[in-house]
């Protein structure tokens, strides 16, 4: 699909940090509690109350800026942004404005089958605040505020309007919650809205050697990647009609907002504030300026283990994995590639294992919706099998299935092995009879070849098959290509 | 009741008699008690209950007599300004806003008391949400000076002030933020302390302005003072605005002579519109000090002269934002009715008519003043103009202090610039109030300690306060200095002649 234009993103993307307590106070901060009930006279805004920064949330931001690159502010404060609404119980929210201890920085976008990905997003800044509570409307003619949810620490990433897809925006988003995931920092869940993205769209529409910019529209209620990727679409398309209807631009329109309607997959307009936004920021009297000294930074480096994006470049390169496997393999999360990188400790059958994992594995564990450390069959036990099917103990249908049992069972190979009887066969003799009960059974197979009605390739690879199902999928498949392949040269000449 | 046990008592001697065995706290508290009751034309207390301090009071007459480890407020009653959280009891800063707000919480000072002993003797009144200079601005009716019943007590702890000057209770506590500790303390004849900030938990302190507030003791002379702030201070970990420096035992040193005294006379606490009373008090307490060995030096803080612009800057600034919690929806008051009332209200959301409605009722006229000061000077466009320049200048006072602090121990001038003023006599010149705390609003723009400790009466026999500043932490200095005065003078045994 070609379009007369580019698409330009910015996210602003908000995630909650999994501490035991919130931001500014001892509070507990479980997630899916009985309303109001996650709440103290902190992070209720008692009269009389004042914050106390958590270092633990601090020190966890701290390690998400390192981990992207960003520059870390030596003295950062904190301000009050003022604004009146029900769901901030202070009637001002406690945030980062001059000051953000981190700027800069940047996420790779990796690549896509498609083509797509393999950009860098470069961040604006990374600072800290704490969340709002939550309200929840048309229950009646009133609203409903539940306060568990304020003062939870609350990370806002920042990126610059430097993404150019839809596909590129969920790739982005998809490599941060890897990311703070792989880095113990956030669960990232957009369900539970423990990741919260908002994305400022507009379109560079070239015409007569001009680049036209449309009027910037941010998108709001986003709860999941796709739904970001789908509205995105949407929104592309959206401005490009409009910009065809009225020809606005970015000069003729202030910014707008629009909320994503994920049943209808349409994005409508938002009730905009009624005045300009003035947050009356000021330094936090309450609290003390944060000092990041050399120190601390070390410590929070040296914290800091494999990153996604440099584990698919090892993957790569110490395994010779293709990247679309590298990437399968990393996009599962720490549990998965650990689980690899550990198998790949016992057996140099690197694709094998990769293939192995990507098919059976996940597929075993996704039915039965179970965490890799609880899956029966353990890595060593995996590259065990693995390297039995390289000594040529088994062909590969022979690998997955006695894997099918091990699953089932939680036996070793060697075990299933010698129950299933799934020794394979190499007796050149007994291969050689199955290819001749082959041939004999499928004439018409050489007459195809002569008479040039099918491909040689394709009839040979349907021989192969019945050779194998004569020997009950036993054979060792390079004897029987070997054999095969003789006796038809003979049989052709 | 023994009569005399109150007549001219101190948190000392009612301790020693309490400690001999001589009278039980609950004996002590009913002389408090229907004192209280028999003064209540002065407006002193916003809530007292007889049953909890009756309690309270027993409570640790019991531990006394089982022979228990007592603190060391143990039975002497404390009264409190209404803007300290106690648990369970209303706390409300003066304000209609908060009339019904029971905090579910103590404020650590509170704690402190508490674990000291102290039995918590009600709630005393003020200016509503700590901002005025004569506790008019309650919107429970002012509190009067018992010096002199048509005067103010000074504010805004007026209340507190007024307590132990009426011998309602031998202690009490107030907040400064611009003076409001040591200028009720002058006009009602006691000492007052606004400790460096910092030196003393703000938690549970419900905020005017955050980077000013401290909470400190009202008491007759040095010693109870002394006892009092020892006992509230130290580092908490609930204010991280609070210091971790060890606390001195200020009792136990205030009687040594201070190593250097070095007095510093700052001219600019001596210009136009300082009662001319005062200042003879004044200077005579600065030829007391020579007389006592003290190096008396001119020093110079050029930058006073913005005080009070820079003081009304960042005050209202942090209060808008700190009292914009109380807008009806989960804290204050809330209105009954928010129908619209002016043209255009119909537009807006009912929230936020309701929130309008709530706050025009809840607050007074001064708080309103200010909330609009505030918010103006934080506005965008306005803060490089106001709040920022503020703090600049607050810088240049702090940098005045430690200029002057190279070369004295101690700064001394009068604490506010006249005695009591008649009841009504400022409140509708909001600037003549402000001017009330020309003296006394620079030490919490710098974060030092001052006190005030009586040093006069006037001819109408009305007290007049010596005001002393010391560097940041150094308050067991300033005790000391303040004590040489002390135990030259007899102005800190002087009570009004008020009856019962």
């Amino acid at each position: 699909m070609s379009h007369p234009y580019d698409v330009v993103i910015g996210l602003e993307i908000h995630v909650q940090l999994q501490t035991e307590s919130k931001m500014f106070s001892w509070c507990g901060t479980e997630f899916g509690l009985p309303p109001n009930t996650q709440t103290d006279p902190v992070s209720l805004g008692m009269p009389g109350t004042l914050p106390v920064m958590n270092r633990k949330a601090f020190e966890l931001a701290l390690k998400t800026a390192v981990a992207l690159g960003a520059e870390i502010t030596p003295f950062t404060k904190w301000d009050r942004k003022n604004y009146y609404y029900p769901d901030l119980p202070k009637n001002y929210q406690i945030s980062q404005y001059d000051l953000p201890f981190s700027t800069g920085g940047w996420l790779d976008i990796p690549a896509r089958k498609d083509g797509g990905g393999g950009s860098r997003c470069a961040l604006t800044r990374v600072h800290l605040e704490e969340d709002t509570g939550k309200l929840t409307h048309g229950v009646g003619d009133y609203s409903e505020v539940d306060l568990n949810r304020a003062g939870i620490p609350l990370m806002e990433i920042v990126g610059e309007p430097e993404i150019r897809s839809a596909a590129d925006a969920r790739g982005c988003l998809e490599e941060l919650k890897l990311t703070l995931r792989s880095l113990g920092v956030s669960d990232c869940e957009m369900q539970e809205g423990s990741l919260r993205c908002d994305a400022n769209v507009n379109l560079h529409i070239h015409k007569d050697g001009k680049t036209i910019a449309t009027p910037i529209v941010e998108i709001k209620n986003l709860n999941s990647f796709r739904a970001v990727e789908k509205a995105l679409n949407y929104e592309t398309e959206r401005q490009y009609k409009k910009w065809l209807e009225d020809g606005l631009t970015i000069k003729d329109s202030p910014k707008t907002t629009r909320g994503w309607n994920d049943a209808e997959e349409v994005t409508k307009p938002q009730r905009e504030k009624e005045t300009a936004a003035d947050y009356r920021y000021f330094p936090e009297p309450d609290l003390v300026p944060v000092v990041v000294d050399e120190e601390w930074l070390a410590r929070v480096r040296a914290s800091i283990g494999e990153l996604p994006g440099a584990r698919r470049e090892r993957f790569q390169t110490a395994y010779g994995l293709s990247p679309y496997d590298a990437n399968v393999l990393v996009e599962q999360g720490d549990d998965v590639a650990d689980y690899f990188d550990a198998v790949a400790r016992d057996t140099s059958e690197y694709k094998l294992a990769s293939n192995w994992i990507q098919q059976d594995v996940l597929r075993s564990i996704k039915d039965k919706k179970q965490a890799i450390a609880d899956f029966p069959v353990r890595p060593d036990a995996l590259a065990d099998l693995i390297n039995r099917v390289k000594r040529g103990e088994l062909n590969t249908n022979q690998g997955r299935e006695v894997l099918g049992r091990m699953i089932e069972t939680g036996d070793p190979a060697e075990t299933v092995i010698e129950l299933g009887g799934y020794k394979m066969v190499s007796d050149s003799g007994a291969i050689a009879a199955a290819v001749d009960a082959a041939l004999a059974a499928n004439p018409q197979a050489i007459e195809d070849i002569k008479k040039g009605k099918k491909k040689p390739e394709a009839v040979k690879g349907f021989l192969r098959g019945q050779v194998m199902k004569q020997t009950g999928g036993k054979a060792n498949p390079a004897l029987v290509g070997e054999l095969l392949e003789a006796k038809l040269a003979e049989l052709l000449a | 009741m023994n009569a005399d046990l109150l007549k001219d008592a101190t948190a000392a001697t009612l301790l020693a008699q309490l400690n001999a065995g001589e009278v039980r706290s609950e004996e002590l508290v009913r002389g408090y008690l229907d004192r209280a009751d028999a003064l209540k034309r002065l407006n002193v207390f916003v809530h007292l209950d007889p049953d909890h301090v009756l309690d309270q009071a027993r409570a640790v007459d019991a531990r006394r007599a089982a022979g228990e480890p007592v603190g060391p407020l143990a039975g002497v009653p404390v009264a409190i300004k209404d803007v300290l959280c106690v648990e369970k009891e209303p706390t409300t800063c003066g304000s209609r806003m908060l009339k019904d707000f029971r905090p579910p919480y103590d404020a650590t000072a509170i704690v402190k008391l508490r674990e000291a002993g102290a039995i918590l003797f009600g709630k005393t009144n003020m200016d509503e949400f700590a901002m005025g200079s004569s506790t008019e601005n309650s919107a429970y009716g002012p509190t009067l000076n018992p010096w002199d019943e048509e005067r103010i007590p000074g504010g805004s702890s007026g209340g507190s002030a007024a307590a132990v000057a009426a011998d309602l209770a031998p202690l009490s506590l107030g907040t400064d933020t611009g003076g409001s500790i040591r200028q009720p303390a002058a006009v009602c004849g006691l000492v007052g302390l606004k400790p460096t900030y910092g030196r003393v938990s703000r938690y549970g302190l419900i905020a005017f302005a955050s980077s000013l507030d401290q909470i400190g003791p009202f008491a007759h002379d040095l010693a109870d003072a002394a006892l009092l702030l020892r006992v509230i201070s130290g580092r908490d970990e609930r204010d991280a605005t609070s210091v971790d420096r060890p606390v001195p035992d200020y009792v136990a040193t205030l009687d040594r002579k201070p190593e250097s005294l070095r007095i510093g006379v700052a001219r600019e606490f001596f210009g136009e519109g300082l009662d001319p009373e005062v200042e003879a008090a004044v200077r005579e307490a600065i030829r007391v000090y020579e007389k006592a060995g003290a190096t008396i030096k001119d020093v110079s803080l050029p930058n006073s002269k913005y005080g009070v612009p820079a003081y009304y800057i960042v005050a209202p600034a942090e209060c808008s934002s700190n009292l914009s919690r109380y807008d009806g929806t989960i804290f204050g008051h809330r209105a009954e009715d928010w129908s619209p009332k002016y043209p255009g209200e119909d537009a807006l959301h009912p929230l936020v008519r309701m929130m309008m409605a709530s706050r025009a009722e809840g607050f007074g006229a001064e708080v309103k003043r200010r909330i609009m000061l505030g918010t103006f000077c934080l506005s965008a466009g306005y803060a490089d103009q106001y709040y920022n320049q503020a703090l600049k200048v607050r810088r240049l006072i702090r940098n005045d202090f430690d200029a002057a602090f190279q070369d004295v121990d101690v700064i001394l001038g009068p604490t506010s610039p006249s005695p009591a003023f008649k009841l009504g006599e400022r409140t509708a010149d909001p600037l003549a109030m402000y001017l009330s705390d020309i003296y006394t609003i620079t030490a919490n723009l710098a974060g030092i300690p001052g006190l005030s400790l009586p040093c006069g009466l006037t001819k109408s026999n009305l007290p007049i306060g010596l005001q002393l500043l010391a560097p940041a932490f150094a308050e067991e200095n300033l005790l000391r200095t303040a004590r040489v005065f002390e135990r030259a003078t007899d102005w800190h045994t002087k009570r009004p002649a008020i009856g019962a």
